[in-house]
């Protein structure tokens, strides 16, 4: 048995934030370069603007992007970890709003009715799983809802099968278009019920752009996906081009015998997330 | 790259092609979705407004907040769709032009054509580099609404690219 402060958690969800806001990941970067050298035109000059941002963001210690989000917060908790002090959700809340207020980042959470800023970005998307052993890995990922506002849930039918869960990934691409800040990484659930199929798309986007999911089968859908995608012509920002999707990224979970859910998250070209385990 | 200084005048406007690329200079306005609901509530009430609409230009933003010496922070542009349904009647009443991100709706695209104006693309995602092209920032209408409030900027060289041009071409049409 291990003994975690909650406190611990808070001022590793910071540094996360903190992290996350100022910097792309290395996978998308990479991919984003990649996709630079085959564009011409608007979409290049779209790139190498987004290149050169970065390096701007860093040295003048600004977000890459305005939208710095709802903070998205999963927590691999192992059950031989006791946590000691205020309540968990308590605790990250307080590392996110000390991370955006420091960090002069955007708050962007309000109440859906009134439309009121809750004025420190909190709450923030917590979702806990238990896990065994003695670590907790933090994962933040600050979620833009350009990108977010064009996601769709798909209740098919298990006849529509492969060929349906392929179709619904390119339809919600093509219906977003130029509005979410492609090239987009597309993070895909298949299966669980309602709730958990949207978790699994949330979660696809946490892993690594380009890497493939263990099975065989899936990771074929990801691939084949990625392809359809890129031969829509949508293009950086929406001007055309050969890359629209930087990354497809499917998980899976069973479902009922009777349906076959799958919800396409869409994330924009910013994609940032960091991890840490304590 | 072509360099272009606000307002715009019939001329350069005639100039410009979707697709085109340029730095842009000048004075721009802030406002988001919750800022042209209040303006639509002041229009209908028939009260002032906080800034001239006429041929002013409307860049769709929500800034970070600005750094230690810096008169602005991170300021990218927000998904122009959502702005579709108050674009038209501003621009039909004397608005110069929008600045956005991602394709508007054929109303908005009529409305350019209608007004001869111009709807420019920033480059979602590039906030830094906005931000840091933000010389002079002042807010001048809905301080309560924070990132959403109305600024008034004074901008040096912003990148941009004409998205619909005053004929009615957008680069979004393939």
């Amino acid at each position: 048995m291990k003994t975690v402060s909650t406190q611990e958690i808070s001022d590793c969800v910071y540094r996360l934030a903190r992290k996350a806001g100022l910097t792309l990941t290395d996978s998308c970067r990479d991919a984003l370069q990649a996709a630079q050298k085959t564009e011409s035109g608007a979409a290049e000059f779209a790139l190498s603007a987004l290149l050169e941002n970065e390096q701007t963001a860093r040295a003048e210690n600004m977000p890459v992007c305005q939208d710095t989000g709802m903070s998205v917060v999963l927590v691999e908790l192992g059950q031989d970890v006791r946590l000691t002090g205020a309540p968990l959700a308590e605790a990250v809340n307080d590392g996110v709003r000390r991370a955006y207020a420091d960090g002069n980042f955007r708050k962007s959470v309000c109440d859906p009715l009134t439309r009121v800023n809750t004025g420190d970005n909190t709450p923030a998307h917590l979702h806990v799983d238990l896990t065994t052993g003695e670590n907790v890995t933090i994962t933040f990922l600050p979620k833009g809802f350009g990108s977010e506002n064009m996601s769709r849930l798909y209740m098919l039918t298990p006849a529509e099968g492969r060929e349906g869960i392929l179709n619904a990934i390119t339809q919600t691409v093509k219906l977003a278009g130029s509005r979410p800040c492609p090239p987009v990484y597309v993070g895909v659930g298949i299966g669980g019920a309602f709730d958990g199929c949207a978790l699994l798309a949330k979660k696809a986007l946490t892993r690594e752009v380009g890497s493939r999911n263990p099975r065989r089968d899936v990771a074929q859908i990801e691939e084949e996906a990625l392809e359809r995608i890129n031969a829509l012509g949508i293009g950086a920002q929406g001007f055309g081009g050969k890359v629209t999707a930087i990354g497809v990224s499917c998980e899976i979970a069973p479902t009922h015998i009777a349906g076959l859910p799958v919800a396409v998250n869409i994330q924009c070209h910013c994609v940032r997330c960091e991890k840490e385990t304590l | 790259m072509k360099k272009i200084t606000l307002p715009l005048t019939e001329e350069q406007i005639a100039g410009l092609h979707a697709g085109d690329s340029l730095l842009l200079s000048g004075v721009i306005y802030t406002a988001r979705d919750c800022a042209h609901k209040r303006i639509f509530e002041l229009l209908d009430k028939g009260e002032p407004l906080p800034f001239p609409l006429k041929d002013s230009v409307i860049y769709y933003a929500g800034p970070c907040p600005a750094p230690e010496g810096k008169a602005c922070g991170s300021c990218g542009p927000t998904t122009s769709a959502r702005m579709n349904v108050f674009a038209p009647r501003l621009l039909d009443l004397g608005l110069g032009g929008m600045i956005g991100k991602g394709e508007m709706s054929e109303e908005t695209r009529l409305a350019l054509v209608r007004n001869k104006k111009v709807y420019f693309a920033a480059i979602g995602g590039a906030g830094a580099a906005y931000g840091n092209a933000v010389q002079k920032s002042e807010c001048v209408a809905f301080p309560d609404l924070l990132s959403e409030a109305v600024h008034r900027f004074t901008v040096k060289d912003f990148p941009l690219v004409v998205a619909i041009d005053s004929y009615g071409k957008s680069v979004y049409q393939r």
